[in-house]
């Protein structure tokens, strides 16, 4: 396994609602927070990548941050946004362009669901206007059909969005710390069949700030380096099932999760059974459920189990989502990411508080999926 | 007024109903809906209009629940009177399988793998007052 990244800093601001605050602002608190975590001033930063889909170009941040003259680019990659700022400030220290910079994502979006624009100019928009383009039906779909394939049932979707306002509920960075019981995530509205309201995270806001360093200078910044193993993120191939499709080819293919996990486990050298803790694209309850079997840790149709004997819970065997996911943070989709590395450093550091995995865990895993059929891993260690 | 389609690059209403217009790759057959210029199987731009076939299977399904934005939506957007739809991919034999609004709404109504064909559908108005048909996908 190479060593050559580490993240020598942290910072977030909280996600939610957050009026009056503009995106930017959040993303710019985020920096300042981790900063202070690696002992460093914003001038000793060499380079950034920022991220950030509605709320505004990254790099006009450095007017509020300070006109230092860093090498600031921005990153806008759908719901891989964050992931693709991460994977970029890794591969330029690998490179050995630079010694220490900054992956920022940041967002801030319209209440409701994502309103997406699929008209092109001159025409009418029939696929919104004819009431799809809602990532939404995606999600009911896939799920409504895996479940019919692999038995799984409507008491493991309320399972999964009960344990993540249960861990929301000891996150103090979280938008929804309220715990629900799966009778209250069951009776909630039906959003879009067999989703309902309390299975489906929502567009929020908020900011996550990583600073990385080449792994032989981390000690200089802190006496906890988190080390980068691998950073992978992998578009869609000919077959897939995928968000805002209007058509799907006859063939089948994995999508890009299959893709990216494997890719991922390869370069850090490691395997699914190696891992102690991990964040995982839970756009709705059965986003979590499909991506632990995508992302190699069960086969498909376990899940029903692993979730009715509490293997995914803090206390478990394979802890998911710790920090609630995107169901009690919701979905800032250029610092989703970037949220989960967050988790995880604080996690490998010990310093999670009421929600820490015990026993010391070593390795962990984040992974992203969303729009247009694109996916991000990362695999951390201590 | 007249009953309009919702975009004629995309389906046309013919006196037998609506055809949907895709793509068929001249070099591999490859089908996509709507029509686009290059095939994303094969890579060739050797590729032609089509009328899609009008009978299929239901793939994958959902209930649309609430009402979607508008815009882009251009049907009911009031809570009150909004009635919620059905969504699914209808795979087409030999060609795709394609996304539709279903006339079903009602989740015990709906399976994986029953028939169905296509149909046109009321959706809104134009701004002249015209009716502007969208497609669905019924039981046979
Ligand atoms: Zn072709």
């Amino acid at each position: 396994m190479s060593d050559d990244v580490a993240i020598v800093g942290i910072g977030m601001h909280p996600f939610g609602r957050h009026e009056g605050v503009s995106g930017m602002e959040q993303g710019a608190a985020a920096i300042r927070t981790a900063c202070a975590d690696a002992n460093v001033e914003w001038a000793d930063l060499e380079f950034a990548f920022g991220g950030s889909v509605a709320a505004g170009n990254p790099d006009s941040m450095v007017s509020q941050m300070g006109l230092t003259g860093l090498q600031f680019i921005n990153v806008v990659n759908g719901c891989a946004t964050g992931g693709s700022a991460l994977i970029s400030a890794y591969n330029t220290i690998k490179s050995g362009a630079f010694d220490i910079g900054l992956a920022i994502g940041f967002d801030k979006h319209e209440r409701g669901a994502f309103r997406v624009n699929t008209g092109k100019s001159g025409e009418r928009d029939w696929y919104g206007g004819s009431g799809m383009a809602l990532t939404t039906q995606f999600f009911g779909m896939k799920i409504n059909r895996y479940m019919e394939e692999y038995g799984i049932t409507q008491d493991a979707l309320a399972r999964v969005s009960a344990k993540a306002f249960r861990n929301g509920s000891l996150n103090e960075n979280a938008w929804r710390r309220q715990a629900l019981s799966e009778k209250e995530v069951l009776q909630s509205a039906m959003l879009s069949y067999p989703l309902t309201q309390y299975m489906f995270c929502s567009p929020g806001e908020g900011g996550v700030a990583l600073i990385l360093a080449r792994a032989d200078k981390a000690h200089k910044y802190t006496k906890n380096p988190i080390f980068l193993k691998s950073a992978v993120v992998r578009s869609r191939r000919y077959g897939s099932f995928e968000v805002l499709a209007p058509s799907l080819a006859l063939d089948y293919a994995d999508g890009p999760t299959v893709d990216a996990s494997q890719k991922a486990f390869e370069a850090a050298g490691v395997g699914p059974e190696d891992i102690d803790v991990a964040q995982l694209q839970d756009t709705e309850s059965g986003a979590e459920i499909m991506h632990m079997a995508e992302n190699g840790f069960c086969e498909h149709g376990e899940q029903e189990a692993m979730l009715a004997n509490g293997e995914t819970e803090i206390t478990g065997r394979l802890p998911v989502n710790t920090d609630g996911g995107c169901l009690a943070n919701g979905e800032p989709v250029g610092a989703s990411g970037l949220r989960q590395v967050y988790e995880n450093v604080l996690q490998l550091r010990g310093d999670a508080g009421k929600r820490q995995v015990p026993n010391n865990p070593k390795v962990a895993y984040t992974h992203v999926y969303g729009a247009p059929g694109i996916s991000g891993v990362t695999i951390l260690s201590t | 007024m007249a009953e309009l389609s919702i975009n004629e690059n995309v389906m046309d209403l013919t006196p037998e109903g609506p055809r949907l217009k895709g793509m068929r790759c001249k070099s591999c057959n490859n089908h996509v809906f709507p029509m686009q210029k290059g095939c994303p199987k094969c890579t060739s731009a050797d590729v032609e209009e089509v009328h899609l076939g009008t009978k299929g299977t239901l793939w994958a399904w959902t209930i649309q629940g609430f009402p979607p934005k508008a815009p882009p939506y251009l049907g009911e957007t009031d809570p009150a009177k909004f009635k919620p739809y059905g969504v699914g991919y209808v795979e087409l034999p030999g060609e795709l399988k394609v996304e539709s609004r279903l006339t079903v709404s009602d989740p015990t109504a709906l399976n994986i793998g029953m028939e169905m064909e296509l149909v046109g559908e009321k959706i809104g108005k134009d701004e002249e007052g015209n009716d502007l048909i969208t497609f669905a996908f019924a039981p046979v």
